[in-house]
């Protein structure tokens, strides 16, 4: 089937000077995208580019602060999901939306199921479930299965059945194949074919190259909250594509990395071949004495798994942790913060799980080193009280007093308890997980020096940030995730920007520095 | 966090001595001065000293039991096996004294330990198997029930409680202050001690404002919820040995009065019934809040009826106005 | 052919509440000196139809993940209601019977009204609701008394066509009236998805608080038809504390042997019925082995221990132990 041409054809949708703001942080900034009929479009950038806000947008999820919606070349606004469903919108996102206990039938025809005096009509319901899934090509899969008896790639494709039994004009894939077997995605990519050749528009989010090779007919990348070009695919090649994604602003001021320092042997932390479910793959790693080690990669690729994992969080761990050099089973975060371990984890969301946010700051930070301040129980309120003056001096956290609830302090200042928190136990081996997320630039600064401060002082130090800059700032060696497995290392020179995009979408690296001379 | 700078903005505009009183233990003690007003005006002796500390003996059961009963609600569970274990606690107890004069000795401690025994099973349920605590509590308080209807063969159970039990219940070891007043203040003092200047107290409040928080904190958050349980169930269970002693003998159902009560005490005084949040001395209010309506109540001649539709409407209306501060997400 | 295949998977766990239920039924017959009588049967299922619906009461609310400990109380309630109400001739029988449970189906809105729109820990609440039940009760009738109209209390705890139990029909009746429609209904599966996954449930825009509001209204009219029944065996209303708090107990007990799951999203009110059914059994093997009556009491909370460590165990086998916590 032919496709239109974009010049004579007009768009189904067009979004046209979209900004969105969180707080202070743009997420988009006068982005605009163009939708056809009967195409594929994908769109791709690197985290925080702003293509899943697009979508939400999009999608009705959330509303833009600026900027037009034109559906048809008429203008229209959602002030919910329905809104757009209703449209002819819909949207399959990461998160499954389907409710585990329910059939598959049910779960398609949710929100509005075809009824029978005034009951739910489940013979009717299976019938259009059965054709939503023979349509996603999934006949194998029978509408009266219970979710909660489907692997995760089948609930996937349940998923975009469910999207599709609304017979909607444009469909959106939010990195909706990450679980599928290959199978599973051949299966579909000729389903999505079929629909484009039906006239239905196609958007589709992806980081993986060689999908987007196969499905799109154009691509739109988006950086820093704009969209920096819209190209037909196949007319750029992969290290181009990089070479647009890269390029952000650089604000931040970094202490000097000390050059190339042999490390005391054994390593604070090493693993062999750790994995767990199928979220880690044979993770191999060393972190040395004063090292500062960071794990890159794309988001959800097994980083914060991989913490959680040393932290003894996870059950089922394959594969072999030493500290020190001695092989140690870590199975609960109290064996891990234990004197001989001397673990530290700065945890993800710092609201519910770093801290108690209406207990006090006083509280909170003495929380973790309760053993160092207390003497069989009871706490030594002086020797507390002093232990903490230290660390409120040491990191110059500004705050009205410390006995007002934590919740009162800023984000930057909240965050600086946490670390605070933990440095009061004197840890050997300090885990962070994206430990700068939603803080003000000043305390990055602070913190970036205190991390170094830290290694210089010999503590290892491994670091997951979503930030390309900060890695390549703060981290003398870093580790690039891919599906749950580390498939490259960069050091020194070869540690940029470009290098880490290109290993986190696992663009091979020989072909890039062909291009490149 | 919406609620914290709310509050904060509204207490701004008072002193700071007043800031720092929970409003929900100064309603409390409020509310206890007016039942008092209203008594007064029933018949004067309501004000006598006699009359007062009269009450607080009789509050000082429930101080007991209400105190088990605020740990485990500040970790955010609740402990539904409080009857059964105040029956255990009193008849066990009893029953020990009946094996000569070792058991004499033992009875109290024996008593005790039956309680913690409950609370044990109930802590490792928790802890341990992640039941959900309002389930779990009602098991082992059916339990507990099915253990004693066996052990007394269905008839009440025929052991008097010994001297010492007597003693503490109703003796005067200072002239004019109940035994039981005191222990109960030592009891109190002993869970003030605890909240403020212990690591368990810490890690309680901790568990029950955020219970993931503390887990990565490194606390060993299962074992603290243990001993939860089981000191709740050893205070229970004590409760039901001072009861025993104040009546001389214990009694079937000796507990069952004392679940609801329990809770609206710690609830009335200010602790959040999601956990994390509370203070002892908001408890102490909640018990004589109770205690003089109860009284009151009986005063009055108000029918036992009377009495529960009152209970579940004053509960319902406090948590109403202070159990939901903390709701919204 | 797949199909037989697939509603088993569904009720699986309403299948073995029966098969449970069944064996030890069984059991009690072959070892009853009058054996599998029509007279024994119907003595059986007189007895376990109250906590079969108290039980059918729990169930609605325990699918949303909620918790009702109040359903004893108004089972009571409205036995001391009937008490009053239900007498007289045919019209005033009526309106008695339509009054009582209408008090039932208003205890169960009050509990909705306090838990949904209030925002109240269903645990608290409904235990506090339950002592104003019980005081009402109380109110109605301090001291065990009244009549109902025999004829009626007659018809339904008797013999259909000498054989079939009435009080069982009516059961059947009810199922079919109440649970059926609710079950099918939109409201139905929202009240089922709140408690499968509340998030999942609300983006997909389902009328959670309508479903979860309907529920306990339901569970008190539930709790009121059983009410009635207890006024049909025993002719009087009595404000038994010890009876309301045990059948909410044993209802729970029910709920969990009948397959519900009491996080919530799953289960069926046959299966609590059957659960129900189960339990009662257990009194009466105990008696016909000849075990002490004493014993009765424990074994019943020894079941409803296991019974509920046994349906916590899925929690044991989590990967990543944060999922303990919400």
């Amino acid at each position: 089937m032919t496709s239109q041409e974009t010049a004579t054809a007009t768009p189904l949708f067009s979004m046209s000077g979209i900004s969105k703001y969180y707080g202070g942080v743009r997420a988009l900034e006068k982005a605009e995208l163009t939708v056809m009929p009967g195409r594929i479009h994908a769109i791709l950038g690197e985290n925080g580019a702003g293509k899943s806000t697009l979508i939400k947008i999009m999608a009705g999820v959330v509303a833009s602060d600026e900027g037009r919606l034109l559906l048809e070349g008429r203008e229209v606004s959602f002030a919910s999901p329905a809104d757009a469903a209703s449209s002819g919108i819909a949207c399959v996102f990461q998160e499954l939306s389907l409710i585990p206990d329910l059939s598959v039938a049910d779960n398609i025809c949710i929100s509005n199921p075809p009824r029978r005096f005034g009951m739910i009509d489940r013979q009717a319901q299976r019938v259009i479930a059965g054709e939503a899934l023979a349509r996603a090509g999934a006949d194998d899969i029978h509408p009266r299965t219970l979710v909660k008896d489907l692997p995760l790639s089948r609930r996937q494709i349940v998923e975009i059945a469910k999207a599709l039994a609304r017979k909607p004009r444009i469909l959106i894939l939010d990195e909706a194949t990450s679980a599928l077997t290959a199978g599973d995605v051949a299966k579909i990519f000729a389903v999505l074919k079929r629909f484009r050749s039906e006239g239905m528009a196609l958007l589709y989010i992806s980081h993986r190259m060689h999908e987007i090779a196969e499905l799109a007919d154009e691509c739109t990348v988006f950086r820093n909250g704009r969209n920096v070009a819209t190209y037909k695919a196949g007319t750029r090649s992969e290290t181009e594509v990089v070479e647009m994604m890269i390029g952000r602003e650089y604000k931040n001021v970094f202490p000097p990395k000390p050059v190339y320092v042999s490390r005391p042997e054994p390593p604070v932390l090493e693993c062999r071949d750790l994995g767990w479910d199928d979220r880690l793959r044979n993770i191999s790693l060393t972190v040395g004495e004063g090292e500062v080690v960071g794990l890159g990669g794309l988001d959800g690729q097994g980083q914060r798994d991989l913490l959680l994992a040393l932290f003894g969080v996870l059950r089922g761990i394959t594969g072999e942790i030493l500290i020190d050099g001695k092989p140690q089973s870590i199975a609960s975060p109290t064996k891990a913060c234990d004197e001989s371990i001397g673990m530290a984890l700065i945890p993800e969301d710092r609201k519910t799980e770093g801290l108690m946010l209406p207990m006090t700051v006083r509280e909170n930070l003495s929380f973790a080193a309760l053993d160092r301040v207390a003497r069989r129980g009871i706490i030594d309120r002086d020797k507390e009280e002093q232990l903490i003056d230290e660390m409120v001096r040491l990191l110059t956290i500004k705050t009205a007093g410390l006995d007002i609830p934590v919740g009162a302090l800023s984000g930057g200042n909240q965050q600086k308890v946490v670390i605070a928190k933990w440095l009061m136990r004197s840890p050997r081996l300090i885990l962070l997980n994206d430990p700068t997320r939603g803080i003000d630039v000043g305390t990055k600064q602070e913190l970036y020096a205190l991390l170094r401060r830290l290694a210089d002082q010999g503590a290892a130090i491994l670091f997951y940030s979503t930030d390309y800059d900060e890695l390549i700032g703060c981290c003398d060696r870093v580790l690039v995730l891919y599906d749950g497995s580390v498939i490259n290392e960069l050091s020194g020179d070869r540690l940029t920007e470009r290098a880490l995009v290109a290993s986190a979408l696992n663009v091979d690296q020989a072909r890039m520095k062909e291009v490149r001379t | 966090m919406s609620d914290i700078t709310g509050e904060r903005g509204m207490e701004r505009r008072l002193p700071k001595f007043i800031r720092r009183i929970d409003p929900a233990v100064a309603t409390a003690f409020g509310c206890i001065l007016l039942l008092l007003a209203v008594g007064s005006i029933y018949s004067t002796s309501f004000l006598s000293v006699e009359y007062l500390l009269q009450q607080l003996k009789v509050a000082s059961f429930l101080g007991v039991i209400a105190t088990g009963m605020m740990i485990v609600i500040l970790l955010g569970q609740i402990d539904l096996s409080v009857p059964w274990s105040v029956a255990v606690g009193g008849m066990m107890a009893c029953a020990a004294a009946a094996f000569g004069h070792v058991g004499e000795v033992l009875a109290i401690p024996f008593g005790i330990l039956c309680g913690m025994a409950i609370g044990l099973t109930n802590g490792v349920g928790v802890a341990y198997l992640r039941i959900p605590s309002m389930i779990i509590t009602l098991a082992t308080n059916a339990v507990a029930q099915g253990l004693m209807v066996v052990y007394t063969g269905g008839f009440s159970p025929q052991d008097s409680a010994t001297t010492a039990m007597r003693y503490i219940a109703t003796g005067f070891l200072v002239p004019g202050v109940p035994n039981a007043v005191f222990i109960w203040a030592l009891i109190g003092a002993a869970a003030v001690f605890a909240f403020t200047r212990t690591t368990f107290g810490r890690s309680v409040y901790a568990i029950g404002n955020r219970e993931r928080a503390a887990y990565l904190s490194g606390v060993d958050t299962r074992r603290v919820v243990l001993i939860a349980f089981v000191v709740s169930g050893g205070l229970s269970a004590f409760g039901g040995v001072l009861l025993a002693g104040y009546a001389s003998k214990a009694a079937q159902s000796m507990g069952d009065t004392y679940l609801l009560p329990s809770i609206a005490a710690v609830v009335l005084g200010g602790t959040s019934i999601l956990g994390g949040r509370g203070s002892y001395l908001g408890t102490v209010a909640g018990v004589i809040l109770i205690t003089l309506l109860q009284s009151i109540l009986s005063v009055m001649q108000m029918p036992e009826a009377g009495r529960q539709i009152i209970y579940g409407v004053v509960i319902v209306a406090m948590l109403l106005v202070y159990g939901r501060q903390r709701r919204t997400e | 052919m797949k199909e037989w295949r697939f509603w088993l998977a569904e009720q699986r766990q309403t299948l073995m509440a029966i098969g449970i239920f069944a064996v030890m039924f069984a059991i009690y017959v072959a070892n009853h000196p009058a054996g599998f009588t029509a007279n024994v049967v119907q003595t059986a299922a007189n007895k376990s139809v109250l906590l079969a619906f108290v039980a059918m009461a729990q169930t609605l609310v325990v699918i949303t993940a909620g918790i009702d400990l109040s359903v004893g109380m108004i089972f009571i309630l409205t036995n001391c209601l009937a008490s009053w109400l239900v007498v007289g001739g045919a019209g005033a029988t009526t309106l008695g019977v339509i009054a009582v449970l209408g008090s039932g189906l208003a205890c169960g809105i009050l509990n909705g009204l306090i838990v949904i729109y209030g925002r109240l820990q269903p645990i608290v609440a409904t235990i506090a609701t339950g002592a104003a039940y019980f005081g009402i009760a109380l109110l109605l009738r301090p001291y065990p008394g009244g009549s109902v109209n025999e004829d009626l209390a007659d018809a339904l705890t008797g013999k259909l066509f000498g054989v079939v139990p009435a009080s069982l029909v009516a059961l059947a009746a009810v199922v079919l009236v109440v649970w059926v429609p609710f079950s099918r209904s939109v409201l139905g599966r929202a009240a089922y998805a709140s408690g499968s996954s509340e998030p999942a449930a609300y983006m997909s825009g389902m009328p959670i608080r309508r479903a979860k509001f309907l529920a306990y209204a339901l569970a008190g009219l539930l709790a009121s038809i059983g009410g009635l029944f207890l006024t049909f065996f025993t002719y009087t209303g009595e404000a038994a504390y010890a009876s309301g708090n045990a059948y909410t107990l044993f209802s729970i007990a029910a709920v969990v042997l009948g397959g519900v799951s009491l996080f919530g999203g799953k289960g069926s009110v046959i299966g609590a019925i059957f659960g129900a059914f189960a339990f009662r059994t257990i009194g009466d093997l105990l008696f016909v082995f000849d075990f002490d009556p004493l014993w009765q009491p424990l074994f019943q909370g020894v079941v409803l221990l296991i019974a509920v460590s046994l349906g916590a165990f899925g929690l044991f086998r989590v990967r990543n132990r944060l999922e303990w916590f919400g």
